[in-house]
């Protein structure tokens, strides 16, 4: 139970790295008035970068190729459902992750 | 900082602390799940339970801290693992601006401390409350992210400790709260959308999809993410009218 200099040197490494792009824009934008347009670009993040998360989490990369991972596909499936039917945040992680162990433990090969 | 003063005094119950705490409840799963497999993946990556807690406490990114335990169990170089940290995150700078705008008339220092907390879920549970009409404030920002922020690291500590029992989280799906809270909070967005704009919208969702499936033939897909969402952004400016 112990800190090593190497882990540590990492750690703080990474706070500062994960610290800037989070603090930058509201540092900046604090004193700027965006322009709409500016405006107008930002408002399409939120649904943008959800779509690409999810598609992250889809998509498998190999040496030769870019597929579909199946077992998410199958485990996607209930989860949307779930999401557009209860409009749950909690229920459709549930849904998740019980989707997901399921799939997990009939998948074949 | 006046007027934060003067609003503190007549602040709608929705904009408090503790409806930011409240509003952090249904994504608290994800992140229990999400710190107990990092924790997990730590321990089983040779990182003492300390060193988790403070990569937890310091660092405070699920998928950085996954990636910065596999590489230290593959003994990577630092400065390669710092920069990998750097890339996996970049996508924050999307969010705190998407998000920062709506937080100009605090202090420097408040909104320092905002963006510091955000993640990926708490931005989500944001621009959920303003895709629905609602506001935001300092307060409720910080009641969100500052809950969120203690269980996460709780539950990073957790799977530390219990890590050395479980050796396979993925068979309990844990791993896949986070895709499903991505996916609950993009149809989230897609809900409170006017009917009207829902089509542009999914067309959106739709050339987001294609995007990240072409550019992920080129580059890694951390990358990808943050591309393609400048791109669709910029697409979704040009055609929206």
């Amino acid at each position: 139970m112990n800190i090593h200099p190497h882990v540590l040197y990492i750690i703080i490494g990474g706070m500062i790295v994960t610290a800037i792009p989070r603090i930058i824009p509201f540092v900046v934008l604090q004193k700027l008035a965006l322009p709409k347009t500016v405006l107008q670009w930002l408002s399409y993040i939120p649904i943008c970068i959800f779509t690409a998360l999810v598609m992250e989490n889809l998509l498998v990369r190999t040496e030769t190729s870019v597929t579909l991972n199946g077992q998410v596909l199958i485990a996607v499936l209930p989860t949307l459902v779930t999401a557009l039917w209860s409009k749950n945040l909690l229920a459709t992680v549930v849904v998740g992750i019980v989707s997901m162990a399921i799939v997990r433990l009939l998948w074949l090969g | 900082m006046s007027i934060a003063t003067e609003l503190s005094g007549t602040e709608p119950d929705s904009l408090s602390f503790l409806q930011g705490v409240k509003d952090c409840i249904p994504t608290l799963l994800g992140y229990v799940c999400i710190g107990f497999a990092a924790g997990i993946v730590g321990a089983s990556s040779g990182v003492s339970t300390i060193e988790i807690a403070l990569m937890s406490a310091l660092v405070y990114a699920g998928a950085s801290q996954f990636i910065m335990c596999s590489m230290l169990a593959t003994a990577s170089p630092p400065s390669v693992i710092i920069l990998t940290t750097f890339i996996v995150n970049a996508r924050h700078l999307l969010l705190s601006a998407s998000l920062a705008p709506y937080f100009t008339k605090y202090s420097l220092w408040k909104n320092i401390g905002i963006g510091v907390l955000l993640t990926d879920e708490s931005f989500g549970v944001a621009s959920d409350k303003l895709a629905k009409g609602g506001q935001v404030s300092d307060r409720w920002m910080n009641g969100l992210n500052i809950t969120a922020y203690l269980v996460w690291i709780a539950s990073c500590v957790a799977g530390g400790i219990l890590g050395n029992w479980i050796s396979r989280p993925e068979a309990l799906g844990l791993d896949f709260a986070l895709p499903a809270m991505f996916l609950a909070l993009l149809i989230s967005q897609l809900q409170s959308i006017q009917a009207s704009k829902l089509k542009h919208r999914l067309l959106l969702v739709l050339c987001m999809a294609v995007l990240m499936y072409l550019l992920s033939w080129w580059v890694p897909s951390h990358i990808a993410v943050i591309a393609a969402t400048m791109i669709t952004a910029t697409i979704g400016v040009l055609t929206d009218k």
